[in-house]
Parts: C-alpha cells; sequence; structure tokens
C-alpha cells in the first residue's frame, strides 16, 4: 500500500515501492484509477484516467498488479465505451448524465447469459494453443463471436462445456498448461492494450475497401488491411467522410474510436447507426459496430489510451477471421494527449511542443493494421482510417507530416473545395494511394478491365484542367484554344458529376463499384466525344451549350446502384446527342472524292 | 482546517502564490488570503504536496506582502449558488454581485468545473433556430443545443450580431417566451458590456438576463472562472428548470491570452504561439457545455463571440475552436468596408447541424438544396469576380456578366439586412430563389428539377 506525494494536474507522484511501469493504480478515497509511466526509487509518477481535484497528499494509493487491459468477449458489439473501456450506457445507468469520478463498472455485462456453441473438433484431452477456436456465440444475427483461447496459452484441453447458456463469470473449460497449472476458460479474456496481439503471420492486403464513394475507391483506394490518412482543417467534412465510410464500408465490423471530438457527433452516429441498414446484409448497422468515445471535455490521459484500446478491440475482432474497419478520430487530439504529458513530465519538447518520440509512436500504432493469418488459420485484416487534424490545415505539421510518411493512402481535404461546398472534399490533386496496383487486379477480376487506364485518363483531365485553370485566372478563358476550353468544361463534368458526391443524398449517397465505374466510363465517353469533334473543327463553345452536359451532372442523384439498367440506356445514347454537330462537321465522303482528281 | 489561518506564502508572482508545510491540501479546493490591509482574495490550489502549495489567486499578487497574508483552505472546490433568483443579476467572474443588490443565498451550491456529460446521455440537436438573418438561417442554421461561434475582428460589428439574434431568435412554431441569456463578458470594454446591457433593455428581456462581467481591466486570472461560472448557472437554468438558454461569451481570445499568461507563469511548455498545449482541452471544457439531454427538456445554445487575431483564422484560438464547434459564422472586413450588415462572409462559414435542422418537417422541403446551390453559385460568382478585377469586366461574356450581378446583388439584398430586420426563413428562402433566377435554370445543378419548376422564375425546366 502506497501514498500520493503530490498533485500536479492529471499527474500524481506516489510513493509506491515496487510498481512496475505500465502498471494501474487505484489513488485516493474516491478510486480513481491511472497507469504508472515512471519510477524513482520508491515514488512512483502515474497520469491519472480522471480529473485529480479533491485528491490530497497522503491519501492511500494501490497498485493493480496488471496493466491497462481489455476485456475481450461477447458483448462487445454495439457498445459504447470510454477511453479505458468502461461502458457508458451502463455509467449512465450507475451514475446518471454526467460521468461521476471513481465509477467502476465491469467492461462487459455479468448479468447477461449467452449462447455458447462449443466447435465439434475440440475434444477433452486435446492440445490447445493461443488462439484456437473454441466455440462460438451468435452475439448479433449478422455477427458470429468466435469464442478463443486467449493468445500464450498453450496445455491440454481437459474440459469444454457442452452447448448452453453462459454467463461471463461462468467457466466454460479448464487447460492444463506445461508447467502443470490449471487455468478456468472464460467467454471472454483480457489483453494489455499497449502490445499488439499475436498471430501466425502477416498476408498480403488484396482486396479494396469498397466504401461507396468514388473520389475513394475508384481514384485513391485503399485495401482491407490497410492504413490511411485523412488529414483536413476544421469545416473541411472530414466527420462526415469518415461517418460516409463508417456506414457504407464493405468490412464486417467497424469500430469508431471518437478520440478527443464533440460529443453531438457520437450522439449522431449512436442515434443514426441503429436507424441505418447495412448495405451488404441488410441488418441494422450498429450490430457490427463498436464506439470508444472519449470526447473532448473527458479526461485527456484517458484520451492518449482510447487509440490503443480501439485498436486491441479491433484486433481481436480479427483474430476472429473478421475484415475490421477501425476509424481513428483523430490523431491529432491524440498527439496532443500525449505531448500535453509529456510536457507535464517536463520532457524536451522537439517541434511545436511535441515529444521526440511522437514519429515512432504513430508508426508503431499504425504498424497494427493489417491482414493476417490467424492462428486458427484464418485470415482477417484491420484496416486503419485515421483523421488528422492539421492546425491551421497547415499540412507540414508534425503530426500529419509523420502520419504521411507513414500511411499509404492520403486522403486530402481541401478548405478550398469545402468552402465551394464541393464534398467530399477530397483533393485530387494532394491525395494519393500506394495501392493502385493492387486494387487494379480486383477492379479489372470483379468490374471492368480497363479500370486502370479509365482512372489514369481521368486524373490526367483533372491534372490538365489545373494548368489550364491558372492561365484562365490570369488572362481569361477567350485566351484558350478549343482544345483547351472543351479540357476545362470535360475537368468540370468530372468534378460535378464524378467527384462531388452527397452523404444527404439517398440515391447517390453510396455507389457500388459497377455504379463508380459506368458514370467515369461515361463521362469519359462524353470527353472523347467533343474531343473528336473539336479536332474535327467544331468550336468548344457549341459542345458547351450541349444540354447532355448538365443532363449528365444530374445522372448520379437520378440513378441508385441497384438503377444501373436506366443509367446504362442513357450513357448508350450519348453518341446520340453529338450526332447533329458530327453530321456538321465531318467532311461528306462524297466532297472529298470529287475533290481528288 | 478550514478554520486554520497559514501565514507559510514563501513566494508570490503574477498571481501565483507558493505555500510552505500546509500538508493534505486537496487540489483543486477553494483558497482565501487575507492581505496586510484585510481585503480578502480568493484563489484556487493548483499543485498540492506536502512541502508546498501553488496557489493561483483571481485578485493578482499585487501589493501582496508575503509576511502578512493570512491563507485559509476552504478544502472545496470553486462552488456557484444557484437559486431562481440569480435571473436578472448581474455578477462579476467569480459569481459575487455587481450590481449592488445582495448576494445570492442558497444551499445549492454547484462546483463551477462541472462533470464532463455522458455521451450516451446526450440528445442530438434538431429544432431550427430562427434568428431572422438571412445568412445564417438560410445558409448556416442554427439549432437547439448547438454551439456555434461568431468569428470576428476588431472593429467589426460583431457585438451588434450576437444582439440581434439574442433579440430574434425563436423557434418555428413557438412562442419565443421560453429563452432565457446567459451572458459573460470576459476581458470586454465597459462600453461593450453597456451596449449589451443597453440591449437587452431596450428589448425588455433584462430580467431575462444573467450577465457574468470580467472587464478588461479587472485581474486576468478571474477570466478563467467567469465562463466556468456563466455555463454553471447556464446549466442549472436549463437541466433544472427547464429554460431553453442561450448563452453569449465575448470575448474568447481574452479568455485564450488568460489561461497563456497564467501558463507561462506556471512554467507550462508553449506549443503553438506561447498557447498552453492543453488550450484545445480547456476550450473544449468550455464548449462542450452546450448541448441537450436526453428526457430533459431544456437545452444550452452557445454563441461564442471570439475576434480573430489580425484577422487571422488559422491562429490558434480560432483554429482550435473550429475543431470543437459546430460551425462558425464568419465576419469579414471586405464587407463590412462596403457597408454591407451584417458582413456574414458565407463560404469560410459552416454550421455542422444544418443538416438534420432543416429540410421537409422543419423549415421547407428546398431548403438544404437552396442552401447547397447559393454555396455553389456565389462561390462560381466570385471566381468570375476575381478573373474581371484582372482581364476588366468588358471582357467578360453574357452568362459571366449576369453571374457578376448575382454576386452583387447576393452581398446587397441576401447577406445585406437592416439591424432590427426579422425575416422569416419563408422570406429568406423566396429571396434567395429571386436571387438564383437571375441566373440560367440549367446552371443550377444543386437544387433538383422539381424545385426549378416550382420556384425558378423564368425557368423553362
Amino acid at each position: 500500500m502506497g501514498a500520493i506525494l503530490e498533485i500536479n494536474g492529471p499527474l500524481v507522484k506516489l510513493e509506491l515501492p515496487q510498481t512496475v511501469i505500465g502498471e494501474q493504480v487505484r489513488v485516493g478515497r474516491m478510486g480513481l484509477v491511472g497507469e504508472v509511466i515512471g519510477r524513482d526509487g520508491d515514488t512512483a509518477l502515474a497520469q491519472l484516467y480522471e480529473d485529480t481535484a479533491g485528491l490530497r497528499p497522503g491519501e492511500e494509493a494501490e497498485g493493480l498488479g496488471w496493466p491497462l487491459s481489455v476485456e475481450l468477449g461477447p458483448g462487445l458489439l454495439g457498445a459504447i465505451f470510454d477511453g479505458v473501456q468502461r461502458p457508458l450506457q451502463a455509467v449512465r445507468e450507475q451514475s446518471g448524465d454526467r460521468i461521476a469520478r471513481g465509477v467502476a463498472v465491469p467492461s462487459l455485462p455479468r448479468d447477461k447469459a449467452w449462447h455458447f456453441v462449443p466447435d465439434p473438433t475440440r475434444q477433452a484431452g486435446g492440445m490447445l494453443t493461443g488462439g484456437d477456436v473454441l466455440g462460438s456465440v451468435q452475439e448479433t444475427e449478422s455477427i458470429l463471436h468466435r469464442i478463443l483461447t486467449p493468445p500464450l496459452i498453450q496445455g491440454e484441453l481437459l474440459e469444454l462445456a457442452p452447448e448452453g447458456d453462459y454467463t461471463l463469470d461462468e467457466a466454460i473449460g479448464r487447460v492444463k498448461l506445461a508447467d502443470g497449472r490449471i487455468e478456468k476458460l472464460h467467454l471472454f479474456h483480457r489483453w494489455p492494450v499497449r502490445t499488439p496481439r499475436p498471430f501466425k503471420q502477416r498476408d498480403h492486403a488484396v482486396a479494396p475497401l469498397i466504401t461507396g464513394q468514388r473520389i475513394l475507391d475508384t481514384f485513391y483506394p485503399l485495401l482491407k488491411g490497410g492504413k490511411a490518412a485523412i488529414p483536413g482543417p476544421f469545416g473541411a467534412g472530414k466527420t462526415m467522410l469518415q461517418q460516409q465510410i463508417a456506414r457504407w464500408c464493405n468490412a464486417e465490423i467497424v469500430i469508431y474510436v471518437g478520440c478527443g471530438e464533440r460529443g453531438n457527433e457520437l450522439t449522431d452516429v449512436l442515434e443514426f447507426m441503429p436507424e441505418l441498414k447495412d448495405p451488404h446484409t441488410g441488418r441494422p448497422l450498429m450490430e457490427r459496430t463498436l464506439l470508444v468515445a472519449n470526447t473532448s471535455n473527458m479526461p485527456v490521459v484517458a484520451r492518449e489510451a482510447s487509440i490503443y484500446v480501439g485498436i486491441t478491440l479491433a484486433e481481436y475482432f480479427r483474430d476472429q477471421g473478421y475484415d475490421v474497419v477501425m476509424v481513428a478520430d483523430s490523431t491529432s487530439r491524440w498527439a496532443e494527449a500525449l505531448r500535453e504529458v509529456a510536457g507535464r513530465l517536463g520532457q524536451m519538447p522537439v517541434e511545436e511542443g511535441y515529444p521526440a518520440y511522437l514519429g515512432s509512436r504513430l508508426a508503431a500504432f499504425y504498424e497494427r493494421a493489417g491482414r493476417v493469418e490467424t492462428f486458427a488459420g484464418d485470415h482477417g485484416s484491420v484496416t486503419l482510417i485515421g483523421a488528422v487534424s492539421p492546425p491551421g490545415g497547415d499540412f507540414s505539421e508534425p503530426v500529419t507530416s509523420h502520419t504521411k510518411e507513414i500511411i499509404q493512402t492520403f486522403w486530402a481535404l481541401s478548405k478550398e473545395l469545402a468552402d465551394a461546398r464541393h464534398y467530399p472534399a477530397v483533393d485530387w490533386l494532394e491525395s494519393f494511394s500506394g495501392y493502385v496496383k493492387s486494387a487494379a487486379k480486383w477492379w479489372a477480376e470483379t468490374v471492368d478491365p480497363n479500370w486502370e487506364s479509365a482512372r489514369a485518363e481521368a486524373l490526367d483531365l483533372l491534372a490538365a484542367s489545373e494548368e489550364l485553370q491558372r492561365i484562365v485566372n490570369l488572362v481569361g478563358v477567350e485566351a484558350l484554344s478549343s482544345e483547351q476550353r472543351w479540357t476545362l468544361e470535360a475537368a468540370g463534368l468530372i468534378k460535378e458529376g464524378l467527384l462531388q458526391q452527397s452523404a444527404t443524398d439517398d440515391v447517390d449517397s453510396f455507389a457500388s463499384p459497377e455504379k463508380q465505374y459506368a458514370l467515369l466510363a461515361a463521362l469519359l465517353d462524353i470527353y472523347r466525344h467533343g474531343m473528336r469533334l473539336v479536332k474535327l473543327g467544331a468550336p468548344a463553345r457549341r459542345l458547351i451549350q450541349l444540354p447532355l452536359l448538365a443532363q449528365a451532372r444530374r445522372w448520379k442523384s437520378q440513378h441508385g446502384s441497384d438503377d444501373l439498367a436506366a443509367l446504362k440506356a442513357k450513357i448508350a445514347a450519348i453518341p446520340d446527342s453529338f450526332e447533329p454537330l458530327i453530321q456538321e462537321y465531318t467532311v461528306p465522303l462524297s466532297t472529298l472524292r470529287e475533290a481528288t482528281p | 482546517m478550514k478554520n486554520i489561518e497559514f501565514r507559510t506564502a514563501t513566494s508570490a508572482q503574477g498571481g501565483l502564490v507558493v505555500m510552505g508545510g500546509v500538508p493534505g491540501v486537496a487540489a483543486g479546493s477553494r483558497v482565501q488570503l487575507r492581505d496586510h490591509a484585510g481585503r480578502i482574495r480568493s484563489g484556487l490550489v493548483i499543485r498540492a504536496a506536502d512541502d508546498a502549495v501553488l496557489v493561483e489567486v483571481f485578485e493578482g499578487t499585487d501589493e501582496l506582502d508575503l509576511e502578512r497574508t493570512w491563507v485559509r483552505f476552504l478544502d472545496e472546490p470553486f462552488k456557484l449558488p444557484v437559486s431562481r433568483d440569480i435571473m436578472g443579476r448581474i455578477f462579476n467572474g467569480s459569481g459575487l454581485p455587481r450590481d449592488g443588490r445582495p448576494p445570492i443565498v442558497s444551499a445549492d451550491r454547484r462546483d463551477v468545473n462541472g462533470e464532463p456529460l455522458n455521451p450516451a446521455a446526450r440528445a442530438y440537436p434538431r429544432e431550427f433556430i430562427q434568428t431572422g438573418i438571412s445568412a445564417i438561417d438560410g445558409m448556416n442554421s442554427l439549432t437547439r443545443g448547438q454551439k456555434l461561434p461568431i468569428f470576428s475582428g476588431g472593429g467589426l460589428p460583431h457585438n451588434r450580431v450576437a444582439a440581434q439574434i439574442v433579440r430574434q431568435a425563436k423557434l418555428l412554431g413557438e412562442e419565443a417566451a421560453e429563452f432565457v441569456v446567459v451572458f459573460a463578458a470576459f476581458g470586454a470594454s465597459h462600453a461593450d458590456a453597456r451596449f449589451f446591457q443597453e440591449s437587452f433593455e431596450e428589448s425588455g428581456v433584462l430580467n431575462k438576463v444573467v450577465m457574468f462581467l470580467n472587464l478588461a481591466d479587472e485581474p486576468v486570472i478571474e477570466r478563467l472562472l467567469t465562463p466556468r461560472a456563466a455555463l454553471t448557472a447556464a446549466e442549472y437554468l436549463a437541466f433544472d428548470l427547464d429554460y431553453h438558454v442561450l448563452v453569449v461569451m465575448t470575448d474568447m481570445t481574452a479568455y485564450a491570452e488568460a489561461l497563456r499568461e497564467v501558463a507561462v507563469l506556471r512554467g507550462d511548455v508553449p506549443a503553438r504561439k506561447g498557447y498552453p498545449g492543453y488550450l484545445y482541452s480547456d476550450l473544449a471544457e468550455i464548449y462542450e457545455r452546450a448541448g441537450r439531454i436526453k428526457n430533459r427538456r431544456g437545452s444550452i445554445t452557445m454563441i461564442p463571440v471570439l475576434s480573430m487575431p489580425s484577422d487571422d483564422i488559422t491562429h490558434p484560438i480560432p483554429d482550435l475552436t473550429g475543431y470543437i464547434t459546430e460551425g462558425q459564422i464568419v465576419l469579414g472586413r471586405e464587407l463590412a468596408n462596403q457597408g454591407v450588415y451584417p458582413p456574414v462572409t458565407v463560404l469560410p462559414s459552416l454550421s455542422r447541424l444544418m443538416k438534420d435542422g432543416v429540410g421537409k418537417n422543419f423549415t421547407r422541403e428546398d431548403h438544404p438544396h437552396v442552401a447547397s446551390q447559393l454555396f455553389a453559385s456565389y462561390a462560381k460568382a466570385l471566381e468570375v469576380r476575381g478573373l474581371a478585377a484582372i482581364i476588366g469586366a468588358e471582357e467578360l461574356s453574357d452568362a459571366d456578366r449576369r453571374t457578376l450581378e448575382f454576386a452583387d446583388a447576393f452581398e446587397r439584398r441576401f447577406i445585406g439586412q437592416g439591424e432590427d430586420e426579422d425575416r422569416s426563413i419563408h422570406e429568406t428562402l423566396n429571396l434567395a430563389w429571386d436571387l438564383l433566377s437571375m441566373l440560367p435554370a440549367e446552371s443550377l445543378i444543386r437544387v433538383s428539377e422539381d424545385e426549378l419548376a416550382k420556384y425558378h422564375k423564368g425557368a423553362e425546366a
């Protein structure tokens, strides 16, 4: 038993001999929880997850004997946890609308019984290794929760419970370890959040994560098991884009970590998720979703922990063989929490007050993404999408620049686009994806063999129009040749008819890969027809007046992903719109013949 | 312990006092200092250890004589007494009366720091508040429970805009009577405080206003307490007495500067522009107290005013604020110089909660599309205006010239309006269509074809 020596904001100096760095501590009469971050002889420095007001020097402190861990088992899905995995719904029942300090509620409900079906291949007397599947619980209609042997356990299975209803406190089996000790097995186990969960081996990521957002899927794809960042100044639509991904992506489990963000945004997620259907299974989205919330007004130390809690939960579902997406909003707040604590520890700041280990912590965190082969022989993946909130929208600041070096897909949000209400405001010139080659294989096999060249053509067009726009800004549009004007017009068509995609448009909020490609191909088709005409001598002025251009801009919101036949009919009719002009500007063959002697 | 006076101050500097040899003092507890002249000052314990206790003194440490300073530790956090009687009263930054009337006596005393609201207990703001200002209602709508700051600059009419919102704000289809106002000024000038007071008086709402004033010449450290005291009062009015509370706070820049001043004294590591790394968390503690709670009738809607240093929206204060609040109303010098009132620069302005509070069942079915179209058309028009400035208006095409006319009319007639002009949302939307009708129907792709047919004047569609 130890005692408090000094209180300084969230940091508390304790007299606590023989503690271990990372150990959980409970301090003071209120029983506030925290973790040891430093030791000097018999004194230890701890950071507390809760506000320290009211603590006094001299009050008791005790080490709990384990590091910050999460409970992994049935009851996770559909839940909302705080940054140290306290279930916020249950906390509300206990302490009311506001979060009182020192509330102790188990992360997973203890009174609820789950229907456990043992794996028929598991027999008493067989050998058991960490990660092996013991059986399963149908947690929600769409998700089968596989009950895993805790990692690091190895031994002989002495007994496995028969099919039936069990609570988390009841043992479902016993295993005899190599040293002869007998360990009980439960429907859940604990895992320390700062240690990555083990797996058999890393695998190549192969399939793209389909988000239904054209600018992402078609232009800057992300793979299942990949890592992406969404940097953007405030008001650029970061939150909306992440919510769109959480809603529509074809992952089996979505973990949304609200790290230092707005309370109302989480409320929004909590309210709309249960109403929405998973486009891939038709079940309520909440059944595959799990929220970790440390809003900006909640204690800063728990904010630092929340990211690790989220990624550990993601790894746990990955180990069951699922494709998991974790959205972290925002990693900048996490970095700031790191900075705040480092500042109080008096550590030497390097850039903008951040400690020197910022880059390595970020890299280690993103390394926990990936597609793996599990110990049970399945394939699972964790896709990490981290939002970054650069101060003043300056992408050269430390968190953005470090992140940029680590991730493979970079969805850069632009204030200018957002100001003009071009959503999603993903900047097509600043963004990049290192996964295009792998994604191209999938698109070619699944949707259309020409995907890669069509994508490249559209991007070239956009880049060319950017150059032209600069000229226009200097000398006006009249200075452009017809060819250049048409290029500019076609780029505008791609921006408005393809890249812009409204989250609130019921028809277009999600676009299937087939619809994405159909639109892309159609707009490029219009561009090529026009370009042919311009080369035949038609002035761009005439082309720009074609009603087809205004019509094509509306196609995306007229035809949903389930109504592609009608869209394709319109696409097939594109040449008709150009026909009169073609007649006019094509020299009839007969005149040609007459001219030739 | 409450009744013991210690005379063990070992050092004092810039608002901070170190006390030696006072064991067992609780962190965050309130402190009372009596100086040699018998004046009472109050403070807070910000670092506690048995051998040294660091105390932050709200009234500052000027003229403090260490040997003749007696300190009592009150053993509780800073609390604000609340009762119905606070309505119509004026307090200083730490909750003491400054209107010459007796202090509030109540057994109900609340910790001004509050406790974080459980995200699972929040109700999402969805009810449209009509402010009568087109640039806000039409394009950046405010909803009940939202926090929507006004980003402004020195010399811009942010106070007049804030006062106009307070006068005109109402819910559609409901009597305006349920609103009460909590007004907090920190670092504000006497003139500003007087302006608000008179404006409340004129509109006859003064008995529904609670004011917390910490003026520019008053102690800086007290500024850190002022918004917390005001929000404690607001929470009481909203969640105990079921009022819809509109909280107006000015000026958040003065608050953040006070925070920086104190942080430097404490020796905190500076992050950006000398502001402490915890500026974000600290601002969030204030802003996040806005909102609604499930199964409670009242609400807190917050309109913080902040002046952007050198009109720079990327300065840490507006920047961090923008990351916490649900949008921002940006006032611009260019419009103000052209005599447009209110000079709302619509493009960088935003209301994040608008999407869920307007449209069918809330305002009018075409509202979201009209807003989106106005943004797109005006952004396009500004590009054309930039071009015209270079190549001359004569060189523009007819279509571009019409676009320019639209931009001028939009600024003059839609953004611009009288300080007493209270436009209904229908008036605002109809006006928007009048202006959009200056543009050819086929260029308006953000609105649906049905809406074009219904509202666009001279639409062939």
